[in-house]
Order: C-alpha cells, then structure tokens, then sequence
C-alpha cells in the first residue's frame, strides 16, 4: 500500500483510530461504537494536546475500547481502570486521562474504585457506557439491570434493584455529572468534550443499547431502544441528582446535571504536602 | 529539606531501611494501604516522597495500590507497594497485569503468620510459594529475600534495578521479623549508589513496538505522553502490544516474558555461601532464618560437625544450579524457613535422591531458634 499517503481518511477519525485493529469486536446494533466516537470527536475537537491524552479501560465490551484509539492506551484489569489512571495521572499530571469502560466494569467490581477517585476529584474524564449488562459474557446481571429485567443469571427477572450511577457519583464527590443516550450524540459529544477541558472527575453516563444480549431478553430492538430514548428522553438541564431516577415506563433523565469546581486530587496534594 | 539519598549512619527498623533503599534507587511513587507489619513503610514513604518531589498515595485497598503503581510506572516513575499476606493476596491480579505487561515495579511483602488474617504481629515465611505462583498463568517472578535491615536497604535498591532492567514486578519477600528489627543502617553517598533506569526506545515512533526483545531479551519501555501511542493489554499479545488470541501469540509471549529471566540467571541470582567449602551438611536458608541458621552452623562448627550455609538472597527465580552443584559435594542439606515447607520442597527436588534433606520449620510467630537447627546438624549423617 505505497500510496497510503495520497489515500483519503476513510472516516474523519481515521487519524485517532488504529485502523490496523478494525473491524471491532462490537455487534451490530451495539451502542458501544456511537459512544466511542462520540468520545474521540470530543477529543479532536477540545483542541487538546492529544500526546497527553490517555485512555485507560477495563474488561468488557466497552474496555476493548482502549485497543481501537490511537493514542497511549490501556487495557487493565477488570474493575481497575481507575486506580491505573490514578496513578498515571499523579505520576505525570500533565496528562489527560480518559477512562472508558462499561457499568458492570466501573460499577460492580470497579464501583470502590469510583467512589474514591470521584471523592479524591481526580482530575480525569471517566466515560461509562451503561447497557444495563454483562455484555460480554453473553448477557448476565449487572448493578444497573432494571428491577424484572431477564438476564441469563435472572431468568425469573431481576430481584435487585439498579444503582442510579449519577447519584452516586454526586454523593461520592464528582465535580462534573452528565447522563446521554446513545440517540443524543451532540449533547454527549459537548459533554465529553466539557469534561476533557475541566479539571476535576467528570463522570459522564451513556446509555446505550445491547440487542444481542440485553434487548432479545427483553424484547427489544436496538431501533426499539433507541425509540424509547427517543420517546422517554427528558432533558433536565441541572436537575438535582436525587431526582434523576431511569424509568423505562415514565421517563429518562438526561442533562448536564452537575459542574462544581473543587480542588482537585494533585491540587490540594501539592497544597497541603508539599514545601514550595 | 532532606536529601534522597540519606547518606551517613543510621539505626533504621527494617521497615524504614526498605524505603530509605528505595528512595535512593529513585522511586518516586508509592501506592499503598495499610497493613501490619508493612505498614511503617507506607508511613516512611508519606512522609518522605513530597519532599523530594515524589508522590504518595494511600488507595482504597492493596487492588488500587498495586493498579496504581503499574499507571505511575508507565508514566516514567520508578514505583513501589507495601504489604503483608492478606494485602498480598490482594495484589496478585494486578501483579499479573504487571507480568504481562512488563511493568517495572517493586512490591514488598513483609510476611505475617497466614493463613487468611493469621498472626498479624507475628512473623513467618509462608508466602514463598505465593510469591512464584501467586498469580494465574505461568510467568517467572524475581523475589529477593534480605536478612536484616542493612541488607533491605540495598536489596531494594537490587530489586528496583532487576525491575527496571528486566521490565517485571520485583518482589522483596522480608518478614515482619527482619521489618520490625532496628539495626545499624549505613548509607552511602549517592554517587556510590548505582541505580539502572529502564532503556529508553529509539528510532521512529510510528515504527516503534513496545514489547520487542532487545538483545537481552527486554523491550525499552517508553513513557505515555511522549507521542508513541503504545497500546498495552493483558490479553495475550504481540511485540506491538496488539492483543492475537492465537496458540502461536500465546507461545511467542510467553518466551518473551519467560526467557528474559531465564536466560539471565547468572545476572539476577544471587546466594551466599559461608563455610561451605569442606562442608559434610548444608543449611540452606534465607531471609530471618538465614541468620539463626548462621549462629547454627558456628556452633556446630565448634562441636566439630562440618556444617556449612547456603543463603538465598535471591529466592526466585530459584538457585538450581548452586543447589545441584552443592548436592554432588555434601552429604545431607537441611533447609530452614518460617513455614512446613515451601523451599524446602525446591531444595528437595534439585538436590533429587543424591542426598537427604531435612527441614527445620514452623508455622510462624516466631524465628526458628538456632537450637532447632543445632538438634538436626547433630543427627548422624
């Protein structure tokens, strides 16, 4: 392929893609992609350094997200992107850390590791792409499985009741809160890019569909899904987290919900630890 | 301001002489969580690294510690944990992830009576087997054992430098014995430290591949921010750290991540020998044990039984050959260690049926008096 360098891009993110990876693992109709791209446009576009850009993911769906970005990536442990993230970005706080991964990754097995980045406010973008499952696996329960919802592991329906991840997150101190769908691209790409250019966690939610194993369960099609982002979808602009709640029947809330500033983690380590 | 290397003369616990050594090996990250006996560490560390623009942090839990030194490491920090059995335990996963990635690191386990909460306060040597195969897969893993709280110093400093030579984890395998002793530390002047830094890569970026054995069998290791956009995963990968799920990749990584240490041996291992030469027993021994095993050996000496020491400083990768050489010379080994029989069973295999081997062992709370060691030397041979 000599005349590589005259070919034009294929896709306008050509240039942050390892292309040599594609195609990807994820399915059809798989809401992963959209909010992957999502994530890049928001990185092209926040004019930010990209040799300082980092994505950290963990195991899942969404963590082989980390194997299609070029950029300095990071495919860790189940649960652990976080804490990998945390140590590179006090190591070097220069760069900017983008952690992507899934719900069951950052919020089962991962979720201690959330609630004290976001209490720490360390300073990196954490992207969690919630499909209500363990994608992956081929369709288990997850933390954010909706209360009757069938899984493979709850083939009566879900007894538990989910997390409401943006409350969480608000309790455990995240300074930048935000919930899409994978239907509301402009909204969720303006919000990524938001979190890339503040300091602070930010924590951005995106629901997004998983037909083949969540939606066949549960009747319903990604196009399906995607209508009932379109047709429960409620965007409520700074809307308290307690009042966020993801009802299928009565409504979903979206919005930018949160932006505080609060010192961040390398901030008040600096402040309080060091003699300068 | 202190210095990072604080040279002159110093009455140091072991805990203390672990991260003093690390300092001057240049760590200037520490993950950690607290647990006792391994704690002072930590404590030594906060107190230390801000001032000599280092960084510490204290995680969630010994998962988040050894994740976090595995992301400081790629951003270009020398990077250490702390721990004791049960955070240990903890840790494994993530020092697979720093097996597979090879990630320079140094994580410390200062053992405590197990198993799980055991003896908190009490010492033993009952992680050495967790050491070599505490992680799932098959890897190798260099794990040193120092004996007091000098030798901790400047096996740290060894073990920060078999890190970043060799791109591993590097284990240092005390006890809360040695941890909590205080000695007499004495501290060079930093020109007298060597410390090694991990290769830097060279050439084009674009063509760069981050997991490309170099003639000694390591990669240089580029640091994050600098434009190589390096992709590192633990699934089973190739030399441009792309994951192939294949039984030829799964092959080829192995090699690489195994031969580094093996073919290397005479660089990484090393043991001491103390009057072994017309020895009719060896002691074989390491860490605490090493040291009642020596006062063993001098007593037996004087009641004319020809005993002789072995002491493994480094455990892992483990000293076959010194042990096979010694077998075709001596009549009988006696292996010495804090548990039922860890070491004992390497002794045993590489000796083979040339010689019997006896173990003198405990399952932890307290050293192994030399009296117990005495009573085995005076059996007939």
């Amino acid at each position: 392929m000599n005349e590589n360098h005259i070919k034009p891009p294929e896709h306008p993110l050509d240039d942050l893609l390892r292309t040599d990876r594609i195609p990807h693992i994820w399915c059809p109709g798989c809401g992963i992609g959209t909010a992957f791209s999502a994530c890049l446009t928001a990185m092209k576009t926040s004019e930010l350094d990209l040799k300082k850009m980092v994505m950290v993911s963990g195991i899942g769906c969404s963590g082989r997200a980390a194997g299609y970005v070029k950029l300095d990536s990071f495919h860790t442990t189940h649960g652990r992107s976080i804490p990998f993230a945390t140590g590179m970005k006090l190591a070097n706080p220069e760069l900017n850390l983008v952690v992507f991964s899934g719900d069951g990754d950052l919020f089962a097995i991962g979720g201690n590791h959330f609630i004290h980045a976001a209490r720490r406010n360390v300073d990196m973008t954490v992207v969690c792409v919630n499909n209500l499952n363990y994608g992956m696996t081929g369709g288990q329960v997850a933390a954010t499985t909706p209360h009757k919802a069938k899984t493979t592991t709850t083939p009566f329906g879900n007894p538990e009741s989910p997390f409401n991840l943006p409350l969480m997150a608000y309790a455990s101190g995240a300074t930048y809160i935000a919930r899409w769908t994978t239907l509301h691209i402009r909204d969720l790409t303006n919000s990524i890019e938001t979190a890339l250019k503040r300091n602070g966690f930010s924590f951005i939610e995106v629901l997004s569909p998983c037909p083949v194993n969540y939606g066949r369960r549960n009747k319903q099609s990604s196009y399906e899904m995607l209508k009932i982002y379109q047709d429960k979808g409620i965007i409520k602009n700074g809307a308290h987290p307690t009042e966020i709640d993801i009802d299928f029947d009565k409504g979903i809330i979206l919005g930018d919900f949160i932006d505080v500033d609060r010192p961040t983690c390398v901030e008040q380590y600096d402040k309080t630890c060091r003699l300068i | 301001m202190k210095p990072a290397v604080l040279t002159g003369e110093h009455f140091f616990t072991g805990d203390v002489a672990c991260a003093e050594g690390a300092l001057a090996a240049g760590c200037r990250f520490f993950g950690g969580y607290p647990i006792t006996p391994a704690t002072e560490i930590a404590e030594h560390m906060s107190a230390r690294l801000p001032d000599i623009g280092g960084t510490f942090i204290q995680m969630e839990d010994e998962i988040a510690a050894m994740a976090s030194i595995l992301g400081a490491s790629w951003a270009g920090l020398k990077c250490m944990t702390a721990t004791s059995g049960p955070g240990f335990s903890l840790m494994m996963e993530n020092i697979g992830l720093g097996i597979c990635t090879e990630t320079p690191c140094v994580v410390v386990n200062v053992q405590r009576g197990g198993p799980s909460t055991g003896l908190p306060t009490q010492g033993a040597q009952s992680d050495m087997m967790q050491a070599r195969w505490g992680s799932h897969g098959h890897y190798e893993i260099i794990a040193l054992s120092p004996a007091s709280p000098q030798e901790i110093f400047y096996q740290t400093i060894t073990a920060f430098n078999l890190s970043e030579t060799y791109r591993l984890p590097v284990l240092i395998m005390t006890d809360e014995i040695v941890g909590h002793m205080s000695e007499r530390v004495s501290i060079p002047s930093a020109k007298d430290i060597k410390t090694v830094s991990r290769l830097a890569p060279k050439g084009r970026k674009d063509r760069f591949k981050p997991f490309e054995p170099g003639p000694n069998g390591v990669a240089p290791m580029p640091t994050v921010g600098q434009g190589y956009n390096v992709h590192v995963t633990g699934l089973t990968h190739d030399e441009k750290g792309y994951p192939v799920m294949s039984v030829e990749a799964q092959d080829e990584m192995m090699k690489r991540i195994t031969n580094k240490i093996t073919n290397n041996l005479d660089d990484i291992i090393q043991t001491q020998s103390y009057r072994l030469d017309d020895a009719d027993i060896a002691v074989i021994s390491y860490g605490v044990s090493a040291r009642t095993s020596l006062s063993a050996v001098d007593e037996a000496r004087k009641m004319g039984i020809k005993a002789g020491l072995l002491r493994l400083i480094t455990v892992w990768p483990f000293p076959e050959d010194q042990i096979r050489r010694l077998a075709n010379q001596v009549k009988k080994m006696v292996t010495v260690e804090i548990n039922l029989g860890q070491i004992f069973l390497e002794v045993q295999r590489c000796a083979g049926n040339k010689i019997p081997v006896a173990l003198v062992g405990h399952p932890g709370g307290t050293i192994i008096p030399p009296e117990s060691v005495i009573d085995v030397l005076k059996e007939p041979v």
